[in-house]
């Protein structure tokens, strides 16, 4: 089943196209990868699906609704981890995963049973009870994607999750990560391409607000003709840019 | 439920800054206790103790636009509010949820400012709790001009417009320091025309009791309430919608 579809989505800021007619297909439990350099659109097109930009021309179906008439729907299914580090700083890593429980309507009991959950998933019990904004980074985002996750949504979005991150602390991320896959539909964007290799079922290759190509791993390096996921990635951007 | 969670956000936020605390509450009882002490000492009447108390409270309030103000820029720069904004929460949610919370520590810094000046000589009525009441128009519109500067402006120019320009501005134009007759002509004509002379009028008259002189004011600070609501709503909608 279809979880995500976008249709000739474009969003333009006065002299720049930032996303130029993309199409989208994703499907329900797929884990997605939108890849790219910096400025290739990824986090406008993010923005837009999780309705905090308007789309200037096209529309997008998240989990069937769309997000210019129906927005409000959308953000009932939607967790979001935002490109930057996104949490309360004065408040404590608990208190920051109680607003979003609050925020969602969970009851007293339900708020507890899911800090528990993802207090346990992100190893978070030591940290549980100090103000998130005195967190080193790499903790802070780890309290940022699991404010993401607390609410249960039906489709997660990573904005460049480890983004920051040294390389033990990125590849627990991508344990963890990993665990999620098959359970949820997960939009991930990143500039890495042996995150989006170690990661995605499929991925999308961005250039300049346009999207080149899409496909597996295995099929990007078939249409590339090479065994190597960085020489394809390369190779079609390059000739994306001919 | 959703609003009343992010109010209770915004309270812990507001709450935990210790240089808000310090300045917020420090501050106008700092000038209680000095504009008291001077007054003991001089023989003429400068600053009596049941005209300057209402003042202050007012005066105090200036620093509820730096809390509202300094809280929404600070979101707005930081990605936390991006974060919101994807959640159920409404537009209106995201503005009763700012503006609630600082109405009571506004009626708090009120209620403080009062006690704290009764062992100075300040006159023990039941009009004190009108007095604390009739502080409630006079905040709506201070929280109000807060969240409309938090909405347009850099959590640097909050400071420095918020923090130094408006608590000037409504400490030169209250009345509080100097009678305003004295001075005359165009000075007092701007003073006549913002609400800040007006709330200390009004805050003087329901500490005496005289509700006529006390009603008499009570229009232009409504006014400024409504309208400065109006445009900081209007604001922070548009800045939400421009993301
Ligand atoms: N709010 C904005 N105003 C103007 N230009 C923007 C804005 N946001 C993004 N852009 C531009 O749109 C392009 C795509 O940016 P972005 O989506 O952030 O790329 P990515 O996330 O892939 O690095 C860039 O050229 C960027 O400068
Ligand atoms: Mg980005």
């Amino acid at each position: 089943m279809q979880e995500i579809k976008t249709t000739e989505l474009v969003k333009r800021y006065k002299d720049i196209t930032a996303v130029d007619k993309l199409n989208l297909d994703i499907g329900q439990g797929e884990l997605f990868s939108l890849l790219g350099v910096n400025g290739a659109g990824k986090t406008t097109t993010i923005k837009m699906l999780t309705c905090l930009t308007k789309p200037t021309a096209g529309d997008a179906f998240v989990g069937g609704k769309s997000i210019t008439k129906e927005p409000k729907l959308v953000k009932e299914m939607i967790g979001v981890s935002p490109q930057e580090t996104a949490v309360a700083p004065n408040l404590s890593v608990k208190e920051n995963l109680e607003l979003i429980c609050g925020i969602h309507g969970f009851s007293k009991e339900k708020t507890k049973e899911r800090i528990e959950k993802l207090s346990a998933q992100f190893s978070l019990d030591e940290v549980l009870k100090r103000k998130a904004g005195k967190l080193s980074g790499g903790w802070q985002r780890r309290v940022s994607i699991a404010m993401a996750l607390i609410s249960e949504p039906q489709i997660l979005f990573l904005d460049e999750p480890t983004l920051g991150l040294d390389v033990i602390a990125r590849h627990e991320l991508w344990d963890v990560i990993r665990t999620l896959k098959g359970k949820i539909t997960i939009i991930l964007t990143t500039h890495y391409m042996e995150e989006a290799e170690a990661l995605s079922d499929r991925i999308g290759i961005m250039r300049s607000g346009s999207l080149l190509a899409v496909g597996t791993v295995e099929e990007l390096n078939r249409k590339a003709g090479t065994d190597d996921f960085e020489t394809a990635f390369v190779s079609i951007v390059k000739e994306g840019a001919l | 439920m959703r609003m009343m969670t992010f109010a209770k956000r915004c309270t812990k936020e507001i709450l935990r800054d210790p240089l808000n605390l310090a300045f917020g509450l420090g501050f106008p009882l700092v000038l209680l206790f000095l504009l008291s002490a001077i007054q003991a000492n001089v023989p003429v009447s400068l600053f009596e103790i049941n005209k300057l108390t209402p003042g202050i409270t007012i005066f105090g309030l200036s620093f509820m636009t730096l809390f509202s103000a300094t809280l929404v820029a600070k979101d707005r720069e930081s990605a936390l509010l991006q974060r919101l904004y994807t959640t159920p929460l409404t537009g209106l949610d995201f503005i009763m949820g700012y503006m609630l919370p600082i109405l009571p520590i506004a009626l708090g810094q009120t209620i403080i400012c009062y006690l704290a000046a009764l062992p100075l000589g300040l006159t023990f009525s039941v009009n004190i709790i009108y007095a604390v009441i009739g502080i409630i128009p006079m905040a709506v519109f201070n929280i109000a001009l807060g969240l409309l500067c938090g909405s347009l402006l850099g959590v640097k120019q909050v400071g420095g417009i918020c923090g130094a320009l408006l608590t000037n501005l409504s400490a030169w134009l209250s009345g509080v320091w100097f009678d305003l007759n004295l001075v005359g002509g165009f000075f007092e004509k701007i003073a006549n025309a913002l609400p800040f002379l007006h709330a200390v009028e009004m805050e003087k008259a329901l500490f005496n009791g005289d509700f006529e002189i006390a009603a008499s004011h009570i229009l232009p600070v409504l006014a400024y309430g409504v309208v400065t609501s109006m445009i900081a709503v209007f604001c922070f909608l548009r800045q939400m919608k421009k993301q």
